[in-house]
């Protein structure tokens, strides 16, 4: 039995390694070794926000019992933050198209949409160092409740992560402009892809949670 | 490869302004940039048996503070620095870096791979354990040692460091360490999955693959999984501590048990993170030293993932006495009893091995036989936690004390120690002297047996774990005593082993190319191995492949051996196939048919050392510090990215 499903793994992996156009060397999945860690990498962090996610979500509502500090209700810009949101996810389209560009040899193209796509990014920290700031000075520090605490520390981690994929496209940019970013190199956009929009997926999760799901 | 299709292709061999690419694979220098995955895992087996004297000697100060009623060698603080560096360093700093030195030499051995699916990422996690290990120890010449349990349970972890409980800065030092340690143990983990699942040889399919390579497969997805929760909540704690966050606070709503949860269920998967590389040598000594294929390998296998599985769903038994209530506790005492299953089931599958079997009990098969004794009791008394009102009884016992060192000592430790004698020839070609090894694993298991075994009467006598000192009168002074010899005689034991090695590499005869007639791949290179591994990849056509090219049964079901030709690749693989190695092997040059291996780099050294540097930053809450590590790790993350994993040669 054993025998049936190694040889039909094995022809299968065959196919696959011939689809695959991208792998410089063959792989027993197909999939290319770069790319399978990075998926392994991307379901660890899933669990690193998830941890910090469930906290939020165990602390939601319990300040009403301390009546300390301002409430969300009273420090919530929705419209705003809605506004910031939606240019974080209209930034994973531009990432899509970057990728489609670079794998067509259109490196103009490319530029273009990486760099639309970091400052998307950008703007979104932007937003978010606005609402801080803007938080802060209405009372609602990191000490001040639970909900301070949870909020500055879920939301500025996933700040961070924007941070760092902004620093990335920028250097995927600066590679594209000194010429060292082939259309064999492909890959490495997708991968810095396939962050991008785990990290837009993560803040449609937060914003869900802090935003959209009321405190009672 | 470099189809230049394209205006703005990568320009080849591009040199690096700033550093030059080190090129030599010799010398000592070498060390510190090798991405040769042997290399790196002999680096990972002496700094991890490094650490485990340094937390072995700790060991021996708490004996000896509790050898008699109100010892008088350690202060209560340093007691408490003490046991946590104790915990923290077996955990970390041996058990986890010893199954990544075992895990890095072997697994591409065992699978037929010229070396790890990211090379330099291999050299990552190796450096981020040694940098992060020694940053927490060197809190002890910082203002103390963490001192508040290798748990570190809060509120007294996590209250602010002018109103703690804790003096020093122990407790960052291990939150902003452990963080660290994860990260290497995840790039680690990442490296292997990516490794087994993608690098096989033509033919070892995932049921071919030796055992232990399916659990080091397992390993490596629950170090994924488990270290992010443990890490949340260790940032958690330092927030608390330092910048006032209200996580714990109970004064603010916070909860203390939340830590407790996130710690645990990274915790008890852990445990098994700690564990399964010990069955898998154990599996991999018992059928070589038995002349017998493992019993029921489809069934090992399966047991190790359902152990991985279920591994999730047992954490609240460390927490059984925190008043859950009935509800969930009684689920968890289910699925405490439920995960003994397929532990059991392994051991029956050991026993089946080694049934019938033409056993030779050397130095590797007689700790492997220890393991399994000796694990068993811990088992055992292990399910006896599963029964709630006896583990009320046992919580914070010297019970849990000698019932998890039953598990992780007479466990882990005997495998390690299995696995160092049984590899030692293929890693540095020389044999270890038997009488030295037999010696070894008599003292150690009286010593073991000494230490641990009175200390389960301790626990049903009260006595209570983590506590610097007991008074006379409660019938506790013989027992304690015998157990402070015991561990001395432990400490006897690795001395010899140490005698032994220091012994064998001046004056140890050298090893033949399969001294031990063994049945997996990686006896079918030289021993120690060129850095290419195998100089033409071999073809898989069984499980225990090596055996069946040695062996094969005559009508009668008898074991013949087949003729010396028939079994190729053992004498000198370097020289035969000829026509397809270059046997150079440098990677510098890439001749049509060469063997490309990943060239030297010394970026990952550099993103190590950045971040011991942030953490004391974090610690010490200065933010030049910080600055300077994040400076340096962004250097060196920048020269990574922009070195080619293997150096082309020019115009290729």
């Amino acid at each position: 039995m054993t025998d049936l499903t190694d040889k039909s793994l094995v022809a299968a992996g065959a196919a696959l390694e011939h689809v695959d156009t991208h792998a410089g060397h063959e792989t027993n999945l197909g999939v290319t070794n770069a790319k399978l860690g990075f998926w392994m990498f991307l379901s660890s962090e899933a669990l690193f926000f998830g941890a910090f996610i469930s906290t939020y979500f165990l602390y939601r509502g319990r300040d009403s019992y301390f009546l300390k500090g301002p409430t969300p209700k009273e420090l919530y810009n929705i419209p705003f933050t809605s506004v910031t949101s939606f240019i974080l996810l209209m930034s994973s389209l531009t990432m899509v198209l970057a990728l489609y560009a670079i794998q067509h040899g259109d490196h103009r193209r490319f530029r273009i949409w990486i760099m639309a796509t970091a400052l998307f990014g950008l703007t979104f920290i932007g937003g978010q160092v606005f609402e801080f700031t803007e938080f802060y000075r209405q009372g609602l520090h990191l000490q001040t409740n639970l909900f301070g605490t949870t909020f500055f520390t879920l939301t500025g981690l996933h700040g961070a992560h924007v941070t760092v994929g902004i620093i990335w496209l920028l250097s995927l940019y600066s590679r594209s402009v000194q010429g060292k970013l082939g259309t064999e190199q492909a890959e490495a956009v997708e991968i810095a892809g396939l962050y991008w929009h785990f990290v837009d997926i993560v803040w449609i999760f937060i914003f869900t949670a802090i935003y959209l799901v009321p405190a009672h | 490869m470099t189809t230049v299709d394209n205006a703005i292709a990568l320009r080849p061999a591009r040199q690096i302004r700033w550093l030059e690419r080190p090129k030599r694979t010799t010398g000592v220098w070498s060390w510190f940039t090798t991405v040769d995955h042997k290399k790196i895992a002999i680096m990972y087996g002496t700094t991890a048996l490094l650490f485990f004297l340094a937390g072995g000697i700790e060991a021996l100060l708490i004996r000896l503070q509790l050898a008699r009623p109100d010892g008088t060698v350690l202060t209560a603080n340093q007691y408490n620095q003490l046991f946590t560096m104790h915990g923290t360093t077996m955990v970390f700093l041996l058990g986890m870096p010893l199954a990544a030195a075992f895990g890095n030499y072997l697994i591409p051995l065992m699978i037929g791979a010229r070396d790890v699916a990211f090379p330099r990422l291999n050299m990552l996690g190796y450096w981020v354990f040694v940098f992060g290990g020694l940053f927490i120890y060197s809190s002890f010449f910082l203002g103390g040692a963490p001192n508040g349990g290798w748990f570190g349970y809060t509120p007294l972890t996590s209250t602010p460091l002018a109103q703690g409980f804790l003096p020093g800065r122990g407790p960052d030092f291990w939150a902003v360490g452990l963080i660290m340690l994860g990260i290497g143990s995840v790039a680690t983990a990442l490296n292997f999955i990516v490794t087994i699942l993608n690098m096989r040889a033509p033919g070892m399919t995932l049921m071919r693959m030796p055992v232990f390579v399916w659990m080091m497969l397992v390993v490596a997805f629950l170090t994924v999984f488990a270290m992010p929760p443990v890490t949340a909540a260790l940032i958690e704690v330092y927030m608390s501590r330092n910048f006032g966050a209200n996580f714990f606070n109970p004064a603010a709503g916070g909860d203390p048990l939340l830590y407790q949860h996130l710690f645990w269920i990274f915790g008890h998967p852990e445990v098994y993170i700690l564990i399964l590389p010990g069955m898998g040598i154990v599996s991999e000594i018992l059928p070589v030293f038995s002349r017998k294929p493992l019993f029921g390998y489809a069934v090992v296998v399966f047991s190790g993932i359902a152990i991985g599985f279920l591994g999730w769903g047992v954490w609240v038994h460390h927490m059984f006495a925190t008043g859950l209530g009935p509800v969930a506790v009684s689920a968890f005492s289910l699925s405490t009893m439920l995960i003994a299953v397929p532990t059991g089931v392994k051991i029956f599958n050991w026993l089946g091995t080694i049934w019938g079997g033409a056993i030779r009990l050397k130095t590797p098969m007689l700790f492997a036989l220890g393991f399994i004794a000796q694990f068993t009791i811990g088992g055992l008394s292990g399910v006896m936690h599963s029964i709630v009102p006896s583990d009320w009884q046992q919580t914070d016992t010297y019970f849990v004390v000698a019932h998890f060192h039953y598990v992780l000592f007479g466990g882990l430790v005997f495998a390690i120690f299995g696995g160092l004698h049984y590899w030692h020839p293929k890693v540095f070609g020389k044999m270890l002297n038997e009488a030295m090894g037999k010696t070894c694993f008599w003292l150690m298991v009286i010593g073991f047996n000494l230490t641990f075994f009175p200390m389960h009467f301790l626990g049903f006598q009260g006595q209570p774990r983590r506590t610097y000192t007991y008074a006379k009168g409660f019938g506790w002074e013989t027992l304690n005593l015998l157990a402070t010899v015991g561990a001395f005689i432990i400490a006897l034991a690795v001395l010899t082993y140490l005698v032994n090695v220091i012994y064998t590499m001046r004056r140890g005869p050298i090893a033949s190319a399969d001294p031990w007639d063994a049945r997996s791949l990686e006896w079918m290179t030289s021993n120690p191995p060129p850095e290419y591994n195998f100089a033409e990849i071999p073809i898989v056509t069984h499980r225990d492949e090596f055996w069946h090219r040695k062996y094969t049964e005559d009508d009668e079901g008898r074991l013949v051996r087949l003729p010396a030709g028939a079994a190729i690749d053992v004498e000198d693989p370097a020289t035969q196939h000829g026509g397809d190695g270059d046997g150079g092997g440098d990677g510098a040059h890439g001749g049509g048919h060469g063997i490309h291996m990943p060239s030297p780099s010394i970026f990952p050294m550099f993103v190590g050392l950045g971040l011991p540097v942030i953490g004391y930053g974090f610690v010490f809450k200065n933010w030049w510090i910080l600055g300077v590590g994040v400076a340096l790790l962004l250097f060196a993350v920048t020269g990574w990215a922009y070195e080619p994993p293997t150096e082309e040669a020019v115009g290729a």
